[in-house]
């Protein structure tokens, strides 16, 4: 429901709560017996939650940690430290039959159209998967049914059904992908830059198809994504990460009206305005350097080495993650220091 | 040739013969470019706009590829009559090109410095000497800092956006009069993106070269462009200046694009209007108007007819049998 | 260039209404129907199989004109005799039609080339399919020993383990023939000295199929490990195994006959071509209908494999775009 605003139910908990969210992977090496000698600290403690109905973006270039943070969150790489509750079942301690229950309540749609589909199966069998293994019908029949069903919802003809993906074009391959992650009725999906990878103007089908069906079934979405213009459009808070670690999160036209974090500032301005007189007339932050490694955070605040405004504190301290305006959060000393 | 223009393509036709038949990818476009102009060149996947400029640079492996007709005149002699010899000669002296993926476009095996080299020991016959010195300052040219450093490093120590850089001071070093970027910001970040954009509008004042820019993306076309063409399917349905363009697209395609585009500096209004159905099958010769199956305008000599490029303002041309401002037929 | 293919199935006929763009119209084309296209252009391919085709029939349809015994009956007298139309393969040292012998010969080397494929295939895949897929420890015990076994010359192992214990298994009464128990003891030995190479080549097709999207999207599903590995990674992982396994049918049949012809291998009277080439080995210029037949026909078996694996390799590769 992007059009309208959630309707704030403080008394209702969250759908997804995330709390200090780590994942790090290890950097192993030696001959024989192999030595952890560092990390690469993908995701360095985020904290987020998402209400029912809601969708929240997840923005950030690439490196800062969004897709693993994604994964991470269903499970699919195990967490390093940190809390993700999701629907009431906490991945930390999940039993086997908590887990099956999740993997239906929580599902995935991912950036690559053509290798998010296996190649040697048939569109049925895709859809039909998650059908079968968590035996949801009593029936090959029944499953068909659903799959024929499933596959109307996202338009595509049902006579496609026992076609390969490779017949299909990326549009129609990532509307396999999302009637797959419909098929168990979940209640949260994790859309990983389901867009990137298409066409402009097969980009907004998707989005249109991804709004309508969050509409009809009360979908909560976590939409991470590079393209910043697409974000606004769809999701109703945004957060935006670098180096691994939230660095604002705000109601959306707050976000792009108002932004705090001089990160994200430069982010927005980065962004090409299809309209020339526009993009002629207004500022723009143009950052220095690259991004860092992950495997070595800069001190203090991450984005000290790049940022145009930074101080010598900066360099020394974290920035305290505060809310600044209702619903505005950031961490940054000189917004702090205001 | 207009005295102004520096580069003038008429007619080109470009085909691959495949397993699966013929693929009519460019089908008798025509452009111009005038010296020291950027134009951009848009489209979606498939749209032949890549195809174009290799074909012009003549780097289309033949076979598969077919060059059917066209001529491409440069500094008065058609490029596409031109013998491998004279044509390499051309290649990064006179017009040099710019890549998507500069991993690929870099040899791994040889230092940065070597390759930078290169055009510059083989068409200016530059010594050692002069060589690291050029070298030096092209790299300080495109923003790579400690540039003696970098020229003995190898591209993969590079990151994405200094091979970038580094790719465009490679293309750079002969001055070449026309620079063509084929999609040279797609695969980097936009904050990266935002660096490439800035580079090559400063140094294309500094040099007086003509740009012509290939992408999908209609943001950085307003950024960069000063004229624009538009492609479908292998022609070209509209081509305005910039600002023109955006404010009076006036071929359904455009239309239908810029309404498709959401936008980082507005509210959200309403849904995205997107558009039905997919690219036509480039292995069927065209007959007719190529957009005609995804065109909420279209009529039946569309289906029988491929309009010509009309004169619908300055400057400003778009195929359609239909005046979309007024509803009228031409 | 990839939107031609996708978008060759959404071209609707022209005069005929607007389709949905997701009505395809052209029939379906399976990835097996491709390949069998792309298989059917490679001529030597083509010729490679047509050719083993002959020579199978050649062995086993050859059981209808001689019967085991005639492979066998000795002829003192007879011995040593050019090809003539009695025998238009000549005899051998004690009299035996060497037609006969090649053709019964022949059941026993293709039989043991195909069967120790199968060892080695059901010992390669397992081994790859385990390390490739769980890695970490698991993965460096197998890949150790795998690189151990590699690093022993394959023939000196044969030789070796083919001496000790080609005797100890009593002959075979199988499908109206009766052959040495040696051969067994070929297949077994042949076998476990291949996989080696088939446990790497499957393996790294893991390593690589498991890094795909849709591998992550069966977790999130919830489907078993057992289920991703046999439904999902080893269907995509079928091309390198079958090139493969089809190769070291050729490379089985010709360690066979190495170790035949060094006296190790299947014990006479059960022919082989290999061992018949090996009673060849005193009388090469005297009397060459003895290596001759059974020597061309090992070529040509091993030259067709090839030509089959190198058009099944090309078929397979769903890079090439062959003109």
């Amino acid at each position: 429901m992007a059009d309208a605003q959630p309707a704030p139910s403080i008394d209702t908990p969250p759908l997804v709560q995330v709390d200090q969210l780590k994942k790090h992977f290890p950097i192993r090496q030696g001959l024989i017996i192999e030595r952890e000698i560092g990390s690469v600290k993908a995701v360095d403690g985020i904290s987020f939650s998402i209400q029912r109905g809601e969708t929240l973006g997840l923005v950030g270039e690439s490196g800062c940690g969004k897709t693993t943070a994604g994964r991470t969150i269903l499970g699919l790489y195990p967490m390093t430290a940190g809390k993700v509750l999701i629907t009431g079942i906490s991945l930390e301690n999940a039993t086997k039959e908590q887990m099956k229950l999740f993997r239906r309540k929580a599902q995935i749609i991912f950036q690559d159209p053509y290798a998010s589909l296996n190649p040697r199966w048939t569109v049925s069998a895709i859809i039909g998967e998650p059908l079968r293994v968590h035996n949801l019908l009593p029936n090959e029949k029944a499953r068909d049914e659903r799959v024929h069903e499933l596959m109307l919802k996202v338009g595509l003809s049902p006579r496609l059904i026992n076609r390969f993906p490779h017949e299909f074009s990326g549009g129609q391959r990532q509307r396999i992908g999302v009637a797959r992650a419909l098929a168990v009725n979940p209640l949260f999906i994790v859309c990983d830059e389901p867009i990137s990878a298409l066409d402009v103007s097969i980009q907004a089908q998707v989005v249109n198809l991804l709004e309508e069906l969050q509409d009809e079934f009360t979908l909560t979405y976590l939409f991470i994504a590079h393209d910043l213009s697409m974000v606004r459009h769809i999701c109703d808070r945004v957060a935006v990460m670098y180096l691994g670690i939230i660095v604002e999160l705000a109601e959306r036209n707050e976000l792009y009206e108002n932004p705090l974090h001089p990160y994200t500032q430069a982010l927005l301005s980065a962004v090409p305005i299809p309209d020339p007189k526009k993009d002629r007339e207004r500022r723009r932050v143009i950052l220095s350097g690259e991004i860092p490694s992950p495997i070595n955070p800069p001190s203090g605040c991450r984005f000290h080495t790049r940022c145009p405004v930074a101080i010598e504190q900066c360099k020394l301290d974290v920035p305290e993650w505060r809310e600044i305006t209702p619903g505005h959060w950031t961490a940054c000393h000189l917004v702090t220091n205001q | 040739m207009n005295q102004e223009r520096i580069l003038e393509v008429n007619d080109l036709c470009t085909r691959f013969h495949i397993a699966e038949g013929t693929v009519y990818a460019v089908n008798g476009i025509s452009f111009h470019l005038n010296h020291g102009e950027t134009i951009a060149v848009v489209g979606e996947s498939g749209c032949g706009k890549s195809v174009t400029m290799m074909s012009v640079m003549r780097l289309i492996p033949i076979p598969p590829g077919e060059i059917a007709s066209g001529q491409a005149f440069y500094e008065g002699r058609d490029l596409l009559k031109l013998s491998e010899s004279e044509m390499e000669d051309i290649r990064g002296k006179d017009i040099a090109m710019v890549f998507q993926d500069p991993m690929t476009a870099f040899n791994p095996v040889l230092t940065v410095g070597r390759q930078l080299g290169e055009p510059l020991r083989v068409h200016l016959g530059m010594n050692k000497e002069e060589i690291n010195q050029r070298s030096i300052e092209l790299l300080e040219q495109v923003g790579i800092s400690d540039p003696a450093q970098h020229l003995v490093d190898y591209p993969h120590q590079f990151s994405g956006g200094m091979r970038q850089r580094a790719m465009i001071a490679m293309a750079l070093s002969c001055s070449p009069s026309i620079l063509i970027a084929d999609e040279p910001t797609t695969a980097l970040d936009v904050t990266i993106q935002a660096q490439i954009v800035e580079l090559v509008l400063r140094i294309r004042q500094q040099m007086n070269m003509a740009v012509i820019w290939i992408t999908h993306d209609l943001g950085v076309v307003a950024e960069i462009a000063e004229r624009v063409l538009v492609m479908y399917a292998g022609f070209i349905v509209e081509e305005a200046p910039v600002d023109d363009l955006y404010e009076n697209p006036r071929h359904p395609y455009t239309q239908a694009l810029l309404a498709a585009l959401p936008r980082v500096d507005r509210r959200r209004d309403k849904r995205l209007q997107s558009i039905p159905g997919a690219p036509p099958n480039l292995l069927v010769a065209p007959k007719g108007c190529p957009f005609m199956q995804r065109c909420q305008f279209a009529f039946d000599r569309c289906r029988d007819e491929m309009p010509p490029l009309f004169q619908v303002g300055l400057n400003h041309q778009a195929a359609c049998w239909l005046d979309v401002t007024t509803g009228m037929e031409r | 260039m990839k939107n031609v293919a996708e978008s060759a199935l959404q071209q609707p006929k022209p005069g005929i209404p607007v389709l949905s763009p997701d009505e395809l119209e052209t029939p379906p084309l399976s990835l097996g129907q491709l390949t069998w296209r792309r298989f059917r252009r490679h001529r030597m391919a083509i010729f490679g199989t047509v050719v083993l085709f002959l020579i199978v029939i050649y062995a086993f349809g050859g059981m209808l004109v001689f019967s085991e015994a005639d492979a066998n009956r000795t002829e003192t007298g007879n011995s040593l005799q050019p090809p003539s139309w009695e025998h238009p393969y000549g005899t051998d040292t004690i009299g035996r039609d060497i037609l006969a012998r090649t053709i019964y010969g022949g059941q026993i080397s293709i039989i043991i080339g195909i069967t120790a494929m199968l060892v080695e295939l059901i010992l390669g895949v397992s081994i790859g399919a385990l390390a490739g897929y769980f890695g970490g420890k698991l993965d460096s015990i197998l890949m150790r020993t795998t690189e151990a076994m590699l690093v022993i010359p394959q023939i000196f192992l044969l030789l070796v383990i083919a001496r000790y214990f080609a005797q100890s298994i009593p002959n075979i009464k199988l499908m109206g023939r009766t052959f040495s128990g040696s051969v067994l003891v070929i297949i077994f030995v042949i076998g476990i000295t291949s996989w080696p190479y088939l446990a790497r080549i499957v393996r790294a097709q893991f390593l690589s199929v498991k890094e795909n999207d849709f591998i992550l999207a069966a977790r999130a599903t919830g489907t078993s490990t057992r289920d991703i590995i046999f439904r999902h990674i080893l269907p995509n992982s079928s091309a390198p195994i079958i090139v493969s396994a089809t190769l070291s049918v050729a490379a089985a049949i010709t360690l066979e006959a190495y170790i035949s012809f060094l006296g190790l291998g299947v014990r006479p009277p059960t022919a082989t071509w290999g061992n018949m080439l090996e009673g060849a080995y005193n009388y090469i210029e005297t009397a060459w209908w003895l290596w001759f037949f059974p020597g061309l026909l090992i070529a040509l078996t091993v030259l067709s494999i090839n030509f089959l694996g190198d058009g099944l390799r090309d078929a397979l590769d769903p890079h090439s775009r062959a003109v």
